[in-house]
């Protein structure tokens, strides 16, 4: 039990030391900066994936996830450049916002169940671009540009975070603040996932009228869930508008919803770190493929394929056979 | 004998269906009143009629005088009256002792909120549902099987399971769809055994049963559902001697009734 969890602890610790030392030291000295780019956007999408994932866990197939990225980036956008906010208000503000609708839709469509649940959370990705397309705020198919690197954040006159647009190396700071919210993310995760929640999500997924026999509130819950869930895609897709100081209809589509569901496949589902290890690895491939030039998409699609006959119960499944091997 | 659950002119129409039609009833505190009658006479309609997976048509469920039907099957369980499903129902991927902890959300005292951050509270109700459960295990014979995974149980034991999954949310009225199905007769017999032990530990039982013997045995009073409607009521002896019972459940199962 203990060494259980001394090695537990020494995972995070040497989990934190890659992410934070490690990796900034590494791409300083390898002048690779374009790896930053690359990283923070692993660590962007994987905070989406989280919350993907977490619908998985109460037994719902979300398609979705992108509606609300881009939904979390128009707001942030809307509110730094029509209201003057600071973007680090917006950021909590966008998840919010995106909890409170996930709210509305999720109250009629959480009735639905497995391939019906999934096709109405990917007509909402579409439903998403349409409005961007169409409502006045959003400024139609030319998008918001120009949106100011994201000010200083003070809290009593002492600055926490420093201005993005004062530092040579913006692109280590937005690394360094989609890390640690990623990090903080899968540690939210994994305290719901390890509590009793957890157990509670875990009934829904696998029987909803016992679930609700024992007096679970289904309803409320499978919102809860969705709602954490949409958070996390609104604060990602925040984050992206700030680092592309843009946001158009297009930045977030249907294939991106695919895409977060397919990072919680190839993780595995039944693993909440399953969709960090599912968007590094989706991320990267697909960059490796990029060689193959017209073959990439054949390549990847089929490696799928036969990664999930292999693995159905994703990457980390091997690491979990090893150890009961050895 | 006070009474405890008052069904009163429940009737509920599948479409053109009749599946319960105009039942009145009631059940005494401490009693194990069973609903008997051929196949398809309505008596699982009837179950989910009193624990709310289903709004009645017309009528009504009252529990101590307060109304329980239509509302949701969760805040039916709250106020006391759950059910035990005709399949084997549990959470097949967790362990027995998970299922029968994970039953006991009603009896918790801290929030969701509370669970995550891990309060005293929190630590407290773990502890004492494991604790618990340890036990209604130990009363259902399940002991040995505790850290098994659900779905890999044997049929008998499955049973066992979802009756305690039931007690685990200390309810004042148990609703056990056929849950001696599939038994061996020792087995019903130790089920018929458990069943008068919960009894007398104050609950009060319905049961849907085929199993003639072991109902006649078992029950204070019974209730003869046939196409939906009452047809008769009364003790055991009262039942077997009835002329409508006898007729309902003639050619097909004349035996079942202990004839
Ligand atoms: N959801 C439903 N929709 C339509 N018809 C239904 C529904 N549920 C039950 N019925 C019908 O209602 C009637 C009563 O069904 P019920 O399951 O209550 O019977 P039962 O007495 O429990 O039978 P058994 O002994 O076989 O379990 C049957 O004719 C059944 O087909
Ligand atoms: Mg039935």
């Amino acid at each position: 039990m203990t060494v259980n969890r001394n090695i537990k602890i020494a995972a995070v610790v040497a989990f934190l030391a890659i992410v934070f030392v490690a990796v900034p030291a590494a791409i300083s000295s390898s002048g690779r900066f374009d790896l930053y780019y690359t990283l923070t956007s692993v660590a962007l999408l994987s905070i989406a994936s989280a919350g993907v994932w977490l619908t998985f866990y109460i037994g719902r197939i979300n398609i979705g996830q992108g509606a609300y990225a881009l939904m979390g980036g128009y707001v942030s956008a809307i509110l730094v450049m029509n209201h003057g906010w600071s973007f680090w208000l917006t950021l909590p503000v966008a998840g919010l916002f995106c909890a409170a609708a996930s709210v509305l839709i999720g109250l009629p469509i959480l009735r639905l169940r497995g391939v019906y649940f999934a096709m109405v959370t990917l007509v909402l990705t579409e439903v998403a671009r349409l409005l961007a397309l169409a409502l006045p705020i959003t400024n139609g198919a030319k998008g918001i540009v120009s949106i100011p690197l994201p000010g200083a954040l003070s809290i009593f006159g002492l600055t926490i975070i420093p201005d993005f647009a004062t530092l040579q190396n913006s692109r280590l700071a937005f690394y360094l603040l989609a890390v640690t919210l990623m990090v903080v993310c899968f540690a939210v995760m994994y305290r719901l996932v390890n509590s009793r929640i957890g157990k509670l999500c875990q009934s829904l997924q696998q029987n909803e009228e016992l679930a609700s026999s024992i007096g679970v509130n289904i309803a409320w819950l499978r919102v809860i869930a969705y709602a954490v869930s949409s958070f996390f895609g609104g604060v990602s897709g925040a984050i992206f508008a700030a680092i592309s100081q843009s946001i158009y209809p297009s930045s977030f589509t249907v294939t991106d919803s695919v895409n977060f569901m397919l990072n919680c496949f190839l993780g595995g589902l039944g693993y909440v770190f399953g969709p960090m290890l599912g968007t590094l690895v989706l991320y990267f491939g697909w960059d490796l493929l990029f060689q193959t030039g017209q073959f990439q998409l054949l390549i990847y699609s089929g490696l799928m394929i036969v990664l999930m006959l292999v693995l159905p119960n994703g990457l980390l499944s091997l690491a979990e056979t090893t150890r009961k091997k050895g | 004998m006070a009474e405890m659950l008052e069904v009163s002119g429940i009737t509920k129409r599948f479409g053109g269906l009749v599946a319960v039609n105009n039942v009145s009833f009631s059940v005494r505190e401490k009693e194990i009143l069973s609903v008997i009658g051929p196949n398809g006479a309505g008596k699982s309609t009837l179950f989910k009629l009193i624990s709310s997976f289903l709004r009645p048509t017309t009528g009504e469920v009252r529990l101590k005088g307060e109304r329980i039907s239509g509302l949701a099957p969760h805040i039916a369980a709250r106020r006391g009256v759950v059910r035990t499903f005709q399949e084997t129902t549990i959470f097949k991927n967790m362990s027995v002792r998970d299922n029968v902890i994970i039953a006991h959300h009603l009896r918790s005292k801290a929030s969701l909120f509370g669970f995550f951050l891990g309060t005293g509270t929190a630590k407290a109700d773990e502890a004492a549902f494991g604790q618990s459960a340890d036990e209604i295990l130990a009363l259902l014979g399940l002991s040995s099987l505790a850290n098994e995974t659900a779905r890999n149980l044997p049929h008998g034991h499955l049973r066992a399971l979802g009756i305690a999954i039931g007690l685990a949310t200390n309810p004042s009225i148990l609703l056990l769809d056929e849950p001696f199905a599939g038994m061996n007769h020792d087995e019903t017999m130790r089920m018929v055994e458990m069943v008068r032990r919960l009894r007398e530990r104050g609950l009060t039982i319905l049961l849907v049963e085929h199993d003639m013997p072991a109902v006649m045995k078992i029950s204070d009073r019974l209730v003869v559902l046939n196409f939906g409607q009452k047809i008769a009521e009364g003790t055991p002896s009262e039942i077997q001697a009835n002329e409508k019972v006898i007729e309902a459940y003639l050619g097909s199962e004349d035996e079942a009734i202990g004839l």
